[in-house]
């Protein structure tokens, strides 16, 4: 469906082109003169009947975008991991020490009931810089009903915000990668191919995978700093600079959230967790409040929409994200999720790609990498600032072509 | 000895004779009574401001006006203008009167900001070829919109009253009274072709100005002159008037001779008395007392117009701003130590309060600590006198800027500091009629409206070379500023990095 205001108020798109290669760079330059060129790089795949999507897939998409990667970061995020732990919340950690371990096993102690806790395999490679970080998960439940909890008075969501934010702050050498139901963020510093192998990331299956590569340029390049950023079941793999950062800071820090990371894109994470979990927005309306439309757009709008995305303009305007991005976001609240957004001129490049058959939706920077694990998918490319929303069970909401107000306010 | 000691000139005035046509058009031009025709040739006498008029308006430019060197000797504590004030005050025994807004280097921090740009890693925007917005919103901002139980946006729940500007400017609050009917017109009119706000001042609105009411701001001072419920609900926003930047702790004073019949029928009060608005409200002493003001004006105007108060940058400036929006204003203004006045003591006007830049920085910080900046406007003002000020002022934390001096300069002041004494020979800061028409309220709308447009075209290609294609993307985002300044304590109280520092 497609509004005639719509036509003339965004970016037409060409078609996109039919032919693709097979990797992001068609030479094969020798090492020690690749171009050191590029950004990041990202990758998400989903499949609509929930079935599980083998680890080698999303590894295969990421790796082959390799020139947009200089080795300073990758990761991954499965959603559907843990099947016999559903109910739990899954706190997977980086920890630089063994003492870093216990101080942060002694602090969860005290917040929550330890359900089950692991290792997680990892096997160094000879290629990768160390040190390499203790990879550990726990599978917990918030301690409710215990005095101190109630004394929080925070909703069980946000006491493990709180949680997940104290421990990044206060406890030195340990740092939670990801904190939701049913998923886990495999990420570090090295190439997307090294991460992938550092994790194993071929023994994990998961009905939704998102996946970036790093090229930092404002921000270090550290293990805990990689994407996908993660806080609850929300994940974000983000491909931008953010031009409004101190802005956007401001809003969530408001809120209570502690930007620890050293990167603008963990408050593209905290920013979803707000509008969305607890400010309840659609996810279109949130997405618009990021990526907003031009005023001399909205003009355009019938009343009523107009009167909506003014006023979202006007509540949200710490949360609109200035300058070039992409994003991928996950989450698995009420069902599983991916969101694909661009920056409302499209400075950063997102396709999308879906399998003939209709089960498998793919999105990535360039199309090669959908191309690669999918040679019958068929292509396209979200409209600058429009939201793609694809849920396991309900197959694809949106196709980020759309105008944008369809269904926001319901 | 005499009782009055004379105070040695400061400016020397020289007619080139052989340009002068005697035409004596300068001693028409020369409100202050310098020029004088004597032997066919234009005498200079004593009492020359350096106001330019005659310099301006000679059409031969056969005159110079030029500082003369002091004559007093060097001392390197008690300059020439030290001195002088000591010398003024034995000779009247009074308080010392200046305007225009503080005259002390010490003070300027703007110049020690530098701004950033993009590079490579985010794209510069050309402002001629993508759109880079600067519209702007004043008013209260509900913090989140409300969704209902089934998940829709409830937007009847969600909307405050907020006042839409095209550019972060506005132009700040001065009386009729304090300027001429001529001057105030041209403000207002500018203001209506711009669409952004003008404030009204102490004095009221003039019948005339009622049409421009869309694009007005109307100030309820401790005067409280002219303000009417009809007033009150044509307007677009009302201020509170607290403190001026200029006289922090002081009231207006706006003598008998001003008050002419158009100054009285508007402020409400008899012919050629003295209008003297009381340093505190008399009904707030206290912030409980505002809080219930605020709610009385929200009351009078159907909670149809935001409500905001305006106060005077002071040192506590973050506690009281966050106590202010505590009790309900929909926006806050914070007026640095150089903003301008028609009229303060000279002690005051130099030496209290504290300079814009740190206190929007402090104001800033404070209210994102406490939670409450993504719930109000916060405006600034005080020697916002070029484009650069206003994008740092921004940057440092301010959605919108007031501006009054660099509007009046638009219109020919030359800010030579004597507004207080009525006799501005550009008749701006007068109330004498023959100066007064000197402003032709065409000419002088056309010249504030080029330059607040001029400003914003400015701003937009700051916005385009940092990367941003909306203003509300800058307003505190003080990663984009860096201190090149003296003293780095005062980057950090800014919470400025100093330059060369990087992101991370």
């Amino acid at each position: 469906m497609e509004h005639d205001y719509y036509r003339s108020a965004a970016l037409s798109l060409p078609e996109a082109p039919r032919v693709f290669a097979e990797q992001s760079y068609v030479v094969d330059i020798p090492d020690q003169h690749k171009p050191r060129m590029g950004s990041c790089g990202i990758a998400g795949c989903i499949n609509i009947d929930g079935s599980l999507i083998s680890g080698a897939k999303i590894e295969k998409m990421i790796t082959t975008m390799s020139e947009r990667e200089n080795g300073l970061g990758s990761g991954f995020v499965a959603y559907g991991l843990f099947p016999d732990f559903a109910e739990e919340y899954c706190m997977q950690f980086l920890f630089e020490s063994e003492e870093a371990q216990e101080l942060t096993e002694e602090v969860l102690g005290n917040w929550v009931y330890m359900i089950k806790d692991e290792k997680v395999p990892t096997y160094p490679q000879r290629s990768m810089n160390p040190p390499f970080p203790l990879v550990w998960r726990y599978f917990v439940r918030p301690k409710k009903g215990t005095e101190a909890y109630i004394r929080t008075g925070l909703s069980e969501e946000d006491y493990m915000v709180r949680l997940v934010m104290s421990i990044n702050d206060a406890v030195p050498g340990s740092h939670c990668v990801s904190s939701g139901k049913d998923m886990a963020v495999f990420k570090g510093s090295g190439y997307a191919r090294e991460i992938a192998k550092f994790y194993d990331i071929q023994r994990y299956k998961g009905s939704m995978w998102l996946s970036h590569s790093r090229f930092p340029t404002n921000s270090p390049g550290w293990w805990a700093g990689s994407h996908p950023i993660s806080i609850l079941d929300w994940s974000v793999c983000h491909n931008g600079e953010i031009t409004s950062y101190g802005v956007n800071r401001k809003l969530v820090e408001m809120a209570g959230y502690k930007c620890t990371l050293l990167t603008d894109s963990e408050v593209v994470t905290y920013l979803w967790d707000l509008m969305v979990r607890r400010h309840r927005l659609p996810v279109t309306a949130a997405a618009f409040a990021m990526a907003p439309w031009y005023y001399r757009d909205i003009e355009r709008l019938p009343d009523e929409e107009r009167r909506l995305a003014n006023q979202l303009r006007i509540t949200y305007k710490e949360a609109f994200l200035n300058g070039p991005f992409s994003i991928l976001v996950g989450r698995s609240e009420p069902a599983v999720t991916m969101i694909a957004l661009a920056d409302r001129k499209k400075l950063r490049p997102l396709v999308m790609g879906v399998s003939d058959d209709g089960n498998s939706v793919y999105a990535a920077s360039e199309e090669c990498a959908i191309k690669s694990v999918q040679g019958d998918a068929s292509i396209w490319a979200t409209r600058a600032g429009n939201p793609a929303i694809v849920k396991v069970g309900e197959g694809i909401v949106r196709r980020g072509t759309e105008a944008p107000f369809l269904g926001a306010i319901g | 000895m005499r009782p009055n000691i004379k105070i040695p000139e400061k400016y020397r005035v020289v007619i080139d004779n052989d340009a002068c046509i005697s035409c004596k058009r300068c001693i028409k031009e020369c409100s202050y009574g310098v020029l004088d025709f004597k032997d066919e040739k234009v005498k200079v006498k004593d009492g020359c401001v350096s106001c330019l008029r005659c310099v301006i308006e000679c059409p031969t430019s056969a005159i110079e006006v030029s500082e003369k060197p002091s004559q007093f000797a060097p001392h390197a504590v008690f300059s020439p203008e030290i001195r002088r004030s000591i010398i003024s005050q034995a000779n009247s025994g009074g308080v010392l009167l200046s305007s225009c807004g503080a005259n002390a280097e010490y003070m300027d921090i703007f110049n020690d900001i530098l701004l950033d740009a993009a590079q490579v890693t985010n794209p510069s925007i050309d402002p001629l070829r993508e759109p880079v917005e600067t519209k702007t919103y004043l008013g209260r901002r509900p913090g989140k919109v409300v969704v209902d139980e089934n998940g829709k946006i409830d937007l009847d729940a969600s909307e405050t009253p907020i006042v839409v500007m095209d550019m972060p400017i506005m132009i700040g609050h001065i009386s009729l009274g304090s300027i001429s009917y001529n001057a105030q017109a041209s403000l207002f009119r500018a203001a209506s072709e711009l669409n952004i706000i003008a404030g009204t001042g102490e004095g009221g609105l003039h019948a005339d100005f009622y049409p421009m009411a869309k694009n007005l701001c109307a100030e309820v001072a401790s005067g409280r002159f002219g303000v009417t419920s009809n007033y009150l609900r044509e307007v677009s926003c009302v201020d509170i008037k607290i403190g001026q930047g200029a006289k922090p702790g002081h009231g207006g004073h706006l003598p008998g001779e001003k008050v002419q019949k158009l100054i009285s029928e508007t402020r409400m009060i008899p012919l050629g008395t003295d209008a003297l608005s009381p340093y505190p409200h008399h009904d707030i002493y206290s912030i409980e007392d505002l809080q219930q003001l605020i709610s009385v004006l929200k009351e009078s105007t159907e909670y149809k117009v935001p409500v905001g108060v305006k106060i005077a940058a002071v040192h506590n400036v973050g506690a009281i701003a966050s106590g202010i929006v505590r009790a309900g204003a929909d926006f806050l203004t914070i007026d640095g130590l150089r903003g301008g006045t028609g009229s303060a003591p000279r002690v005051i006007r130099d030496h209290a309060g504290m300079p814009i830049e740190i206190a929007v920085s402090a104001v800033d910080q404070r209210l994102e600590q406490e939670g409450l900046r993504d719930k109000v406007t916060l405006c600034a003002s005080g020697s916002i006198r070029t484009a650069a000020d206003m994008i740092k002022c921004i940057a440092l934390g301010a959605d919108v800027v007031g501006v009054c001096t660099s509007a009046m300069v638009a219109m020919g002041c030359t800010v030579c500091q004597q507004c207080h004494r009525g006799a501005c020979s550009w008749g701006i800061a007068t109330q004498r009629p023959e100066l007064s028409s000197r402003i032709d309220i065409d000419i002088a709308t056309r010249r504030i409206v080029n330059m607040f447009h001029a400003w914003n075209e400015e701003l937009k290609e700051i916005l385009g070379a940092m990367g941003i294609d909306s203003v509300e993307s800058l307003v505190g985002n003080r990663d984009r500023l860096r201190y090149i300044g003296p003293n780095p304590r005062i980057a950090e109280i800014l919470d400025v990095k100093h330059s060369g520092e990087g992101w991370g």
